[in-house]
This record gives C-alpha cells, structure tokens and sequence, in this order.
C-alpha cells in the first residue's frame, strides 16, 4: 500500500514537472515567457520617428500646417520594410485623390469642425495635389 | 569585551551605514553597465488609452493599420479595433441604431439624409485593459492574464480555445483566429510599445483622437488629458477597471 503511494506520489510530481512549463507562476498565473513572445513580433509600422531620421525636410513643410499632427504612414501606409531597407524597397506614392477622400468625405456623422468635401462635386476628376499641398495643405 | 554604550552605539551606528551602502553598491554591480541593463521595464510602465470621440471622422484608418500591424484575419468579426456609428434619437435614447459595417475597415457611407434631430457620432472600440478583466478570471488554463503593466495579453502557444474568455468579455474585444484556434485579441501593440513605439491605431490616427497614454509617467498627456475632460469608461457599472478613457462618450453608448 505505502509502496502504491509512493509510485503514485512520484507520478505525479513527474507528471507535473514535464506538463507545467519551467516558468509557470514566476510573475502570475501564467507562462512568464508569454511577455517575450508578444514582445518579440516583428515591426510593420515604423513609426514617426523612423520616418522623420531621413525625410526631415518633408516634415519640416508638414509640421508648418493643418496636417502637423498626421503621422507619415496614415496616408503612406506601413513601411517598417522601407525603413530596414530604404534602397530596396521603395514605397508607392499614394493616390492624390483616394487618399484625401479616405478622411474628407463629407458626411454629417462627422464633427462639423473637420474640413469635409463632397468628392463628387469638388473637382471630380482632378488630382487633390493639384490645388492643395499635400503636405501642408491651405484652406481658402 | 570592556565597551561603555557610547561606543557601542558609534560601532553599530558605522557597521549598518556601512553595510547598507554596500548593499546598495553590490546592487549597480550586480545591475552592470546601464547599457547591459534591458532597456524596457514592465514596472515602469502602466498602459491605458485615451478616445475622444469629438475629434473622430470614421475614417477607419485605425481598424486598417490594426489589420496590418498585428496580421489579423481580413474577415468580418474579426476585430482587434473596430469603429461603431451611432445614431441617436434624442428622444429615444434607450434604443440608439449601431452599425459598424466590416468593422468600419472600409470607412462609413454616408447615410441618406434622416431627421435633422438625430445625433450622430462614432465610437472606436478596442480591448480595454480591464484592472480586474472578466476574461483573465475564467480562463482555466492561464493562458490569458494581465502584464505587469496593466496589458491584457493571450498565450497563444498555451491556449486552448475553449472560448470561455469570448463569452465572458463585456466589451465583445474577442474572437478565435480560425487559422490557429486560439482567442486573439488587441494587445495594445505590446511589441511596439516595449520598443518605445505607439500603437499602430494611435500611430496612423489622422486626428489624434486615439492616444497611447502611459499612466505612470507623471510626463504623459493622458494627466492632462484626465483633468481637462469629462471622461468615461464605456461600462462603468461592471467595475472592470477599463483604462480606455472616452472623452464626449454619450450615455447611449454601450
């Protein structure tokens, strides 16, 4: 009988060894590992900063305007690529059109202080870029 | 040993200031060079979010850049962000009309023109960080839990998928990646954020209405931002400890 204890003891703390990962419960009730597995996934926006390091100069025409406080890659998209590797992957240049109706199609769900057009009656077929800067765009 | 207290006290007195400051050196030769020292402390840092919804157009910028950031399932329900549209009655405020097409990934088509009276706004939902999250607290497994700088994260190598943790989110921020089975969910771009980075929705929000807010650094704008407005929690009377701030939430929010 003690003999089946022991084994049974033994088994279990055998069992429980090689089933509870080694750093179970080192900070709560989870694998302590998970912090550095959610940490260690890679980059695919790159972020202000990244951006700014080269293309200072864009951001000095954009810091003087409405569009100061929109990030690079609201209209460029994701370039983490493009900041690893500047000469090989180049980014496409956004559409001068799509990319400003994205945010300035009129609707009256939107806060009436935000600058809104109808995009079918605000030049319909021509390139925003072609009046506004896109960069520092005026509003007259 | 022939000693009078005077001199006994001076001894003590030297042998524990001694000690302690050579506990305290021993201590930064332990820490090494600061350059050794890894550079991101989860102590440190105490992580929120702050919405105003005055400054949001609906644009969907922000469920895009989630999509890309974190590789989730381009589906629809399969939100780590997603943005609601909110028609209210002014006289009706029980029963507002929420849509939220795909998530608000493809922005919001105007809506034909209703009763000049009715109050439109959007509302970007996220994970909430919960202080004291439903979901943490039924996971059986631990396979979900929170950082020690307040993030609510998933283990996904240690989960089950048992769901239990979809269900018991008040705010509906789960969902089963159908690739891997498990439960996905915002982590607050918890691989950015550890790097010094924002969040990619706070990143590519064209207004600022979305802010990574860093509620123990006494230097965040989130204080200011606390102080200044008339902030809610969305939920306030399920006691979770949301630390997604809404600034202009009106009460027919749920």
């Amino acid at each position: 009988m003690a003999g089946l204890f022991a084994v049974g003891i033994t088994a279990f703390v055998v069992l429980r060894w090689l089933m509870v990962p080694a750093d179970f419960g080192a900070l709560g009730h989870y694998r302590a590992s998970a912090l550095t597995d959610n940490m260690d996934r890679p980059l695919v926006f790159a972020g202000q900063a990244a951006c700014v390091e080269c293309h200072a100069d864009v951001a000095e025409v954009r810091a003087k305007g409405r569009h100061a406080r929109v990030s690079c890659e609201s209209c460029h998209g994701a370039l983490a690529v493009h900041a690893s590797n500047p000469a090989g992957v180049k980014p496409v240049r956004p559409d001068p059109r799509r990319t400003c109706i994205v945010c300035h199609t009129a609707s009256i769900s939107k806060p009436t202080s935000f600058p809104q057009v109808v995009p079918a009656a605000h030049a319909p077929e021509g390139s925003c870029a072609a009046c506004h800067v896109v960069h520092n765009p005026k509003i007259s | 040993m022939d000693q009078d207290r005077r001199t006994f006290l001076g001894q003590t007195g030297k042998l524990l200031v001694l000690t302690a400051s050579a506990a305290i050196a021993w201590e930064h030769v332990l820490a090494g060079r600061p350059e050794d020292a890894p550079n991101y402390r989860s102590t440190d840092h105490w992580w929120g979010m702050s919405i105003d919804i005055e400054k949001c157009i609906g644009c969907g910028t922000c469920v895009r850049a989630c999509k890309t950031e974190n590789d989730v399932p381009r589906e629809e329900f399969m939100f780590r962000t997603w943005v609601e549209r909110y028609v209210v009655d002014p006289a009706d405020r029980d029963h507002p009309q929420v849509d939220s097409r795909n998530g608000g990934y493809d922005g919001f088509h105007e809506r034909e023109v209703l009763d000049p009276n009715l109050k439109m706004f959007f509302v970007p939902k996220l994970c909430n960080h919960c202080t004291h999250s439903p979901c943490v607290q039924v996971c059986p497994v631990g396979a979900t839990f929170e950082s020690p700088d307040g993030v609510v994260l998933v283990d996904t190598a240690y989960c089950l998928g048992c769901r239990y943790c979809v269900q018991a989110c008040p705010y509906g921020c789960r969902f089963i990646d159908p690739r891997t089975e498990t439960v996905d969910k915002c982590t607050l771009c918890y691989h950015r954020i550890t790097r010094g980075l924002t969040t990619a929705c706070s990143e590519t929000c064209p207004t600022g209405t979305r802010v990574l807010a860093d509620l123990k650094d006494p230097k965040d704008p989130i204080h200011a931002f606390l102080r200044e407005h008339m902030v809610q929690v969305l939920k306030p009377q399920m006691a979770t400890g949301s630390r997604v701030f809404y600034n202009g939430l009106d009460g027919s929010v749920r």
